[in-house]
């Protein structure tokens, strides 16, 4: 029982001490609470892949209903914005030069008419290509609306010989908001840099400032100070995922499809995994700089480039989708967007889930075994 | 003191035949040597001559190859935590917080030894009158000089009033007025009957000794008073004494 009562003392007196050193360093201060509400806002707002309110010049040579109400259709779509209305001997060249417009949508004259009449009618679509990934995502969605609408609207009375409608859903994610697959990649590299990042440079500034030794040199037990150490980048890493799904679901409307608690039990596995990574680094970084640098080059570069996040793992050559295996956040960012978009359950993640069990449990088991050696 | 005296006072640490390997290198040859409650005991030798490994078993940092050695009465193998309960360290690097205040060091350091607040709290301020450093009671160690540092360090790795404190080469990069001073509060702590283990390389500071050994490649070569050391290498000083035993083991 006394045994007891002084080893938790001795455990809060450290975790007051540990939270001295957070709250006192403006630099870790930054990186706990200002970093994740940035990086989710610029990647969600600012680096975008969608396209929203792009400026399209609109040629209409017919002026009939049809061209009116595809045109409207358009505007209407939340893709485009009316940039420019071309008249007949208008400078077409000059309209993309001054940047007015990206596309430029030209109706053939007697558009209705020859529609209605053979069955057929001239749309053409002309983007400024200097941009070839814009060029090619907005002609594929104003053909996609031009097409809906004269299915729909025209076509309907009309019998065409052995025709085959494509219809296309984007399942799990209708609006193909890019925001849906940063929210998951945020927070796995949230997560990485606050729980293995953070707790391997204080443990090892410990090391660089001397103090390692006399709390090993006092009565404080080995597992006293690592628990000391990691457990308040546990609660921070915590209250950041918290904020992360927070900020995805109100600010981005990402849904949970999911189980929440399913997501937070996965969420804190995922930290567990990063804090002995994290001790696993500062077992052999003998400073601050080193477990910076090994954290950066070895868990913040890979994280991005390499779980999928961004780069799509599929289209990497064969030995880095073969090293990508090895990285930790692949496994989660696969895990939570099954949870959040798809709704689906452990049954269906519990393969991840036990990949990151097992990095979590080998992380640990190397970090026991280097402490020792130093000891020795 | 004379060696007869010595031998009658009570031994708080004891080792025999100890030695440490790493690998095929023999950091500790062979150490055999007493300490008596009390003492200022003077641990010399150049750099990897092995004061700083044999120091590192004696606190529980590290564990022997081989050999017998115990810790204010404790054995180092067998009962490592009474040993931390009752040595005090302090590291060449200072060893406080420096994002701390001097009394938040001082709580958190007389947590870990299960100091009561009470108990602190009075100790606190003699500490702090005896230092002079009252009115910066609230100011992170980071913002005071070198010497204060120091001094705090000292007082507050033998705050729980240890039997032994461990000192690895205290006084590095000190000019000679303030490690004068930082030697007055070593004579204070053994007045108070606590036994002090310092390793040092400033032979002005072994001349401060009660009891100096000298080490050269693992091994101790030479184990007595200054006085007998220089009347035995016929030495002016610690330093001759120091160069010739250096030469002797070339």
């Amino acid at each position: 029982m006394k045994f007891e009562t002084t080893f938790m003392k001795q455990f809060i007196g450290f975790l007051k001490k540990e939270f001295l050193h957070i709250f006192r360093d403006p630099r870790t201060m930054v990186i706990i609470f200002l970093l994740p509400i940035v990086q989710l806002l610029l990647f969600g707002k600012v680096i975008n892949n969608d396209l929203q309110d792009s400026k399209i010049g609109i040629f209409d040579r017919s002026h009939d209903n049809t061209t009116r109400e595809i045109t409207s259709k358009l505007l209407s779509s939340g893709y485009f914005i009316l940039g420019e209305e071309l008249l007949p001997g208008d400078d077409v060249e000059d309209v993309f030069r001054k940047g007015k417009v990206k596309m430029l949508v030209t109706f053939g004259p007697e558009f209705e008419k020859s529609l209605e009449r053979d069955g057929k009618a001239e749309v053409q679509l002309l983007a400024d290509a200097s941009d070839p990934n814009t060029a090619r995502i907005l002609t594929n969605y104003a053909a996609g609306i031009i097409n809906d609408y004269v299915k729909k609207e025209k076509l309907q009375n009309i019998q065409l010989p052995n025709q085959i409608n494509t219809e296309v859903r984007m399942l799990y994610n209708e609006g193909l908001k890019s925001v849906y697959m940063f929210v998951p990649g945020i927070m796995a590299m949230i997560l990485m840099l606050i729980s293995a990042m953070m707790t391997s440079i204080s443990i090892s500034r410990e090391k660089e400032l001397g103090t390692m030794e006399v709390l090993l040199a006092s009565p404080l037990k080995p597992i006293q100070i690592i628990l000391g150490k990691v457990t308040p980048y546990l609660l921070l890493s915590f209250i950041n995922t918290i904020t992360i799904i927070l900020l995805g679901v109100f600010v981005f409307g990402v849904p949970i499809k999911g189980s929440f608690l399913l997501l937070m039990a996965e969420s804190f596995l995922f930290i567990l995994m990063a804090l002995s990574l994290g001790i696993l680094i500062s077992t052999v970084a003998p400073n601050q700089m080193v477990a910076m640098f090994i954290s950066v080059l070895a868990l913040m570069l890979p994280t991005i480039l390499l779980s999928g996040f961004i780069f799509p793992i599929k289209n990497m050559p064969w030995p880095l989708q073969v090293l990508s295996h090895a990285m930790p956040p692949r496994w989660f960012i696969v895990i939570i967007r099954n949870i959040m978009l798809k709704g689906t359950g452990i049954l269906f993640v519990w393969k991840e889930t036990l990949i990151l069990m097992f990095m979590t449990f080998v992380f640990i088991a190397l970090s026991i075994k280097n402490f020792k050696i130093r000891l020795e | 003191m004379g060696l007869i005296n010595d031998k009658m006072k009570e031994k708080v640490i004891e080792v025999r035949n100890l030695v440490k390997k790493f690998g095929s290198f023999v950091a500790n040859d062979h150490l055999n040597f007493d300490v008596y409650k009390g003492e200022i005991f003077g641990f010399l030798g150049a750099n990897g001559a092995g004061k700083t490994t044999a120091m590192r078993i004696l606190c529980g940092l590290s564990s022997p190859t081989s050999g017998e050695a115990k810790v204010a009465g404790f054995d180092i193998y067998r009962e490592t935590e009474k040993v931390k309960r009752n040595i005090g360290y302090m590291s060449q690097k200072f060893s406080l917080y420096e994002d701390l205040t001097i009394a938040e060091n001082i709580r958190f350091f007389s947590g870990i030894y299960g100091i009561s607040p009470k108990d602190r709290k009075a100790k606190q301020d003699i500490l702090l009158r005896d230092l002079g450093v009252e009115s910066s009671k609230d100011s992170l160690i980071g913002s005071l000089p070198l010497g204060w540092k120091q001094k705090l360090a000292f007082s507050v790795a033998i705050f729980h009033e240890p039997k032994i404190v461990f000192l690895d080469e205290p006084t590095g990069g000190v000019d000679p007025i303030t490690r004068r001073k930082f030697w007055d509060l070593i004579y204070e702590a053994s007045d108070r009957g606590i036994t002090v283990f310092v390793t040092t390389h400033y032979m002005d500071e072994a001349e401060y000794c009660n009891r100096v050994s000298i080490m050269a490649e693992g091994r101790i070569e030479a184990l007595d008073t200054p006085e007998n050391l220089k009347k035995q290498y016929s030495a002016k000083n610690m330093d001759e004494v120091f160069l010739k035993i250096a030469r002797n083991t070339e």
